[in-house]
């Protein structure tokens, strides 16, 4: 590699990868500072859903409660179970972690704000939305305890059940876009008359979503951590930091689940060109805020289903998944490719 | 020179998580090395270019195939087996059929010619992106071979099902 002196007298690799780790920070900082006020909206939007009233009582309205109960989980005690594998243990809730911030690497949060645009982002982001499970399935098992390992048997079957809908449901993007690029995608619906690809594939939306709460595991999907039968499922022997650390895995799931749903099906920064011929004063809008509405609107469509919906029978959820999602995908799938071929029989638009 | 660097660190690592995975007692650990390992080879298949067949090398292997090991290895009683002294008495065997095989292999590399390069050269490739390469190449040029793969594994999802069914009188 040859040194090129570029700015200040720093080279140019040097600088490149000064860029990179300042990206990363950012990412991290903000996303992990979502991650934690999305426990206080949550508590929030489900408090008032069931007329109460959430936290309230550190800070005004509660807003600090999510350092507060960092701080706790920080400064708790690490009990570890004596017939645990230590290890893998040790290891669980960290590699969950991992899996799901890597993700972050590949997600636009506006035009050119990328860590690594890559050409296969979206493949890059079920690969390490299927790596999640790992955090799970060790986790229960090496705990040595009956809950724990019920909830990783059910947590690895559900999601290597709807890890095969997710990626089909998106496989119709894909088609339209002709590109597995996030920031490609995201362009090729700026382009398209409609502005979200939600128009077309609302059929893939509906697949999508279904299957992006059952893979992060969520309510009325939660049944690797039904309380009622399995304490609190994978994570029954974890505390302090651990447990939160578990938490914040499923947090950050959630929001790389709703970010893949604003960028492929909700134009992602951009707004639909029809919006911006009414009303172009909203063109000057940095896209970082439609971004982040977007994302907002959907985490709390998220809470809505958990205050609203009971959860799912163990078979149901089975059949849900296998006999309706995955036929629905790929009736989708041949649709669009039909109709792909009838309006650019030549290939990509 | 920083490729090779690369390229040593992932064939190292992959040699030796491959020899953790089947020494270790504990199956549990065997398959957490071989994790390791699917990685490393995604890995260096990101080094030849290939960034497709890479990602599919996580989502295929350490995503899913993997999973289902730990699901059946979970389901084994494994504190038991650990106790035993050895799993596989017949080891010395399959370790001379091994290495026979890494003899072929080795001879084979030695004398290896490659023949002409085709179209699809790295500038070609990062002119249309592999994805688009594989695909085109696929459903056109080996659209025949591919269907006959698909059909192979459609009979192997039926007979599994068949095998599993509850009989219904």
């Amino acid at each position: 590699m040859i040194p090129e002196t570029a700015m200040f007298g720093i080279p140019q690799w040097l600088w490149t990868i000064a860029v990179i780790i300042v990206k990363i920070a950012i990412v991290l900082g903000g996303v992990m500072l979502h991650v934690a006020y999305a426990t206080y909206f949550e508590r929030k939007v489900i408090g008032r859903m069931q007329n109460r009233l959430g936290p309230m009582v550190v800070g005004p309205y509660g807003i600090l409660q999510p350092i507060a109960d960092g701080i706790k989980s920080f400064f708790k005690e690490d009990i570890i179970p004596t017939n645990a594998d230590k290890p893998i243990f040790f290891m669980a809730p960290i590699l969950g972690l991992m899996a799901a911030l890597s993700s972050l690497a590949v997600v636009p949060f506006f035009n050119g704000f990328v860590v690594a645009n890559i050409n296969i982002g979206l493949l890059f982001l079920f690969a390490m939305s299927s790596l999640a499970v790992y955090g799970v399935i060790l986790g229960g098992w090496s705990s040595n305890s009956k809950y724990s390992f019920l909830g990783a048997l059910r947590a690895s079957a559900q999601v290597i059940s709807y890890e095969v809908p997710l990626g089909l449901s998106l496989v119709g993007v894909m088609l339209m876009a002709g590109s597995l690029n996030i920031t490609d995608i995201v362009n090729a619906q700026s382009r398209y008359p409609g502005g979200m690809y939600i128009t077309a594939q609302w059929l893939g939306f509906f697949v999508f979503v279904v299957s992006a709460i059952a893979e992060t595991n969520r309510s009325p999907f939660d049944l690797p951590e039904a309380e009622t039968e399995l304490i609190a499922g994978f994570f029954t022997e974890y505390s302090g930091m651990r447990f939160a650390l578990f938490f914040m895995a499923e947090y950050t799931g959630m929001i790389i689940m709703c970010s893949i749903a604003v960028l492929c099906f909700l134009g992602g920064w951009t707004l639909p060109p029809f919006v911006l011929k009414l009303m172009p004063f909203l063109g000057a809008v940095p896209g970082v805020v439609w971004f982040a509405m977007k994302l907002y609107v959907c985490i709390f469509f998220y809470y809505w289903i958990r205050a609203t919906l009971p959860r799912y029978r163990y078979d149901q959820l089975m059949s849900i998944g296998w006999k309706v999602l995955i036929p629905l995908a790929l009736v989708n799938i041949v649709i669009t490719s039909l109709i792909k071929m009838l309006v650019h029989p030549t290939g990509t638009p | 020179m920083i490729n090779q660097a690369f390229f040593f660190y992932f064939s190292a690592v992959i040699v030796a998580t491959s020899l953790l995975a089947i020494t270790r007692k504990n199956v549990m650990h065997g398959v957490l090395y071989m994790l390791l390992l699917f990685f490393h080879i995604a890995g260096l298949y990101l080094f030849l270019n290939a960034e497709f067949i890479s990602a599919v090398q996580v989502i295929v292997y350490a995503g899913a195939i993997m999973v289902l090991f730990l699901f059946v290895i979970m389901l084994l009683n494994l504190r038991d087996d650990i106790r035993k002294k050895q799993f596989i008495a017949t080891w010395p065997m399959g370790l001379l059929v091994s290495s026979g095989i890494l003899m072929v292999i080795l001879m084979a590399m030695l004398t290896i010619k490659t023949g002409a390069h085709g179209v699809w050269g790295i500038a070609q490739l990062e002119r249309v992106t592999q994805t688009v390469a594989i695909g085109t190449v696929m459903y056109t040029q080996y659209l025949f071979p591919f269907e006959v793969a698909s059909l192979v594994l459609l009979v192997a999802i039926i007979g599994a099902i068949v095998l599993a069914k509850k009989r219904i009188k």
